[in-house]
């Protein structure tokens, strides 16, 4: 028997918190505004909690609790719906319905306890900035969306999800929307995303048409009970969910926006632009995944554009200056891993790395955040350097944290990284390349993280002598124990992590028939990661002009990294340039001066002419006016007092005729 | 006593007096260029018709033709009160009296 989880608490208490700071916050002391913003995602965190309690371990806990304080157990799939229903259409039924499964939960559990930490270092570093009240209210909007994203029993509803965390993700990168790159920044990533989710959209559309439903579960079970449908529309619709994905994922070719998105406060890039919301395409993929399952092709272009975005992004870190955009771009990167192994079916292993990347990337941003908090808001890696003295408990949390994602033994990185490269080996020749791809990737990757940690802790101070901000305990004490999950939080083993999702997103049972080759290919990984940390010290330790020599003697290559591969620019000329030439000349001149206006001067020149013609009746002159009423009246007198029958007895003859009878 | 004052005058002579002052007030109405000559043209025709209504009264012996001519007449006299005032209002607005130059509603 099921119990209650009252799991429509989740998305609901943030949703008050939203409303109550939203509405009310600016006219608050700012402590009740920080205990709303806490409260809120503490609470959801707890129910979350409360349902993993009573869904994972029921049985110990029970014979510990001594039967009857705890309630009966929960079986997962656990699903709750809202009464009144959402839209009925003739067939198609849609409610509000929330569905908790083994997916969501550990998704959940990320969500809010990731969510939460962030609420709490936000304290400390939002807490000399205006709009205080602002912040954490859509902070606890995007809690609000994103957890209804995830528990959304069916498209529709993870679309109201889908494109609540786009408008929360625009709120917050324009937070700061005085600065002109911030407000840019808020609208490039809106309209990117616009791109996916017309995708995502039509996927919606396709679903509704061949299926009669949107609920998630009676889809799987629909495609379950026919095996032999392969393909057709089924590809289709499966791309169409990719592209939104990849608008939300920020994979190629809709990354552009992820970048630009660094514009809004940093605890915000690692909540939303690392931790969560970007990896909601990957959710979202995992979530449908039976579709994909039934599609082959589509799953090879996810696998295709997750390895492509994975080593396109990774070039790029490479020669970032910025240290917030040296990590969005290695956030690109992981989740192109995420997608590779989404590609090759291997999506517990996708959500492991999920997991894991929240847990080190969230850590890595905080920790760039504390730095920047600390040296008076620069961001340059160039203008930082020696920092391990001044900031030594960041220092050692980045550490962790960029020892976690180049995959070293035993930190979380590792586990969940070679899950997926290993899954990738698995598939035949075209995997050994996938794998091969993002072998090459994890060197890239291991270099730029440990670039960015040379550059800015070690060495000697290359800036001026900065303000020195302290830092709060309220941002260290987030670091620390983000710092401690990106070392534990693989420990779990994507083996048993595997096996408790599988109800969830499926069994893989890929085996290789190779002895120990899971174990080669860790020490293969590990190996290249060890090479990257090599030619970081190398180049940033050993031989501090080695950057400078490198840049020169590849001159072209370097200035392709520099600049992006110049893809804003080819958007720009290729997309950008065409559409405002047609909206300010098509649109513009030809539709809204040409038609619309020339209906507009049309109208009223008929109306001037007929009054040009009217107002010579109105000459104002009296005597005209006098003489026309002088000649009606005589025109009267004359109809009533001439016998025009016997006058003219063929008068009404004539009018007859006159009139055309 | 069978003199000139004995003797009913026919109706047809109180009738075409009626018509003749009625025209000559339309006339005047016309081509009079003096705002207050133009009023008094106006009274003129009113007063040419009250002739014909008692006249019919007399008549056909019917009050209502007379109580008519009273209507009128308090018409007139209001007309008259309100016209002079908007008369003097305009000569002192424009110091003319002349239609012709009487032609913009604004000032």
């Amino acid at each position: 028997m099921n119990g209650n989880l009252y799991i429509r608490l989740i998305p609901l208490l943030p949703l008050a918190g939203f409303l109550f700071n939203g509405i009310l916050g600016r006219r608050l002391p700012k402590w009740l505004v920080t205990a709303v913003a806490l409260l809120a995602p503490l609470a959801a965190f707890g129910v979350v909690l409360w349902a993993a309690l009573l869904t994972l371990a029921p049985m110990e806990l029970r014979s510990w609790s001594g039967n009857g304080a705890l309630p009966t157990a929960v079986a997962l799939p656990y699903v709750e719906t809202c009464p009144i229903p959402w839209i009925n259409a003739g067939t198609i039924h849609i409610d509000f319905s929330f569905v908790l499964d083994q997916l969501s939960l550990v998704i959940l559990l990320v969500v809010t306890g990731v969510g939460f930490l962030i609420h709490v270092y936000s304290v400390g570093y939002m807490s000399h900035e205006d709009g205080y009240a602002r912040y954490f209210s859509y902070l606890n909007l995007f809690l609000f969306f994103m957890t209804v994203l995830v528990l959304a029993g069916n498209a529709l509803l993870m679309f109201v999800g889908w494109e609540g965390v786009g408008l929360a993700s625009y709120l917050l990168i324009g937070f700061y929307f005085q600065k002109d790159s911030a407000a840019n920044a808020g609208k490039k990533a809106f309209i990117v995303n616009r791109i996916g989710d017309f995708g995502f959209l039509i996927g919606i559309f396709l679903l509704i048409g061949n299926f009669g439903t949107l609920t998630f579960s009676a889809i799987s079970a629909k495609l379950i009970a026919s095996p032999a449908w392969q393909g057709g529309v089924l590809t289709t619709i499966a791309l169409c969910l990719l592209l939104g994905a990849c608008g939300k994922s920020a994979q190629l070719p809709l990354y552009i926006w992820l970048p630009d998105a660094m514009e809004g406060p940093t605890p915000v890039s690692a909540l939303i632009h690392a931790a969560t919301m970007v990896t909601a395409g990957v959710y979202m993929i995992a979530r449908t995944h039976v579709l994909f399952d039934h599609a082959p092709y589509a799953l090879g272009v996810v696998a295709i554009v997750g390895a492509a975005t994975a080593l396109f992004a990774a070039t790029i870190g490479l020669v970032q200056n910025d240290i917030k955009r040296v990590l969005a771009y290695s956030t690109i990167s992981q989740l192109g891993y995420m997608f590779l192994g989404c590609g090759v079916a291997a999506y517990s292993a996708a959500i492991f790395h999920l997991v894991t990347h929240a847990f080190f990337k969230a850590l890595l941003f905080l920790a760039a955040g504390s730095v920047i908090h600390a040296i008076g808001g620069e961001q340059d890696l160039r203008k930082m350097g020696g920092l391990w003295k001044k900031l030594p408990v960041t220092f050692a949390v980045t550490t962790v944290g960029v020892l976690a994602i180049a995959g070293f033994f035993p930190f979380a990185g590792f586990f969940s990284k070679d899950a997926i490269l290993y899954a990738a080996y698995l598939q035949g020749p075209s995997g050994r390349l996938l794998w091969f791809v993002g072998l090459i990737t994890a060197l890239l990757t291991s270099f730029y993280m440990f670039r960015l940690w040379y550059m800015a802790f070690l060495g000697k101070p290359r800036g001026e002598a900065h303000h020195h901000h302290s830092t709060p305990w309220s941002m260290l004490g987030p670091l620390v124990i983000l710092a401690l999950l990106s070392i534990c939080g693989g420990w779990v083993g994507v083996e048993r992590f595997s096996a408790y999702l599988s109800p969830s997103v499926g069994a893989r049972n890929a085996e290789s028939g190779i002895a120990h080759l899971e174990l080669i290919l860790s020490i293969v990984a590990v190996a290249v990661a060890l090479l990257g940390w090599f030619i970081a010290d190398l180049l940033y330790r050993q031989k501090p002009a080695g950057p400078a020599q490198l840049a020169e003697a590849l001159p072209g290559s370097y200035k392709l990294l520099a600049n992006k591969y110049w893809v804003d620019e080819i958007y720009g000329a290729a997309v950008v340039k065409p559409l405002l030439n047609i909206s300010q000349y098509v649109l513009g001149w030809v539709v809204e001066v040409g038609i619309l206006g020339g209906l507009a001067w049309l109208l009223a020149g008929i109306a001037t002419f007929t009054g040009a013609i009217l107002q010579r009746w109105q000459s104002g002159n009296l005597r005209s006016y006098a003489a026309w009423l002088a000649a009606g009246a005589a025109a009267v007198l004359l109809f009533a007092l001439v016998p025009w029958a016997t006058v003219w007895p063929d008068s009404m003859e004539f009018i007859r005729k006159a009139a055309g009878h | 006593m069978n003199s000139l004052f004995s003797q009913e005058i026919p109706i047809t002579w109180y009738l075409l007096l009626s018509a003749v002052l009625f025209s000559l007030g339309v006339l005047g109405f016309l081509i009079k260029r003096n705002l207050i000559t133009v009023f008094m043209s106006i009274e003129l025709m009113l007063n040419a018709v009250n002739l014909s209504f008692v006249t019919f009264a007399h008549q056909w012996h019917a009050v209502k033709g007379q109580i008519f001519v009273f209507f009128v007449m308090m018409v007139a006299a209001a007309e008259a009160a309100v016209g002079l005032a908007i008369i003097i209002a305009v000569f002192r607005a424009r110091a003319t009296l002349a239609v012709d130059r009487i032609d913009l509603m604004k000032l």
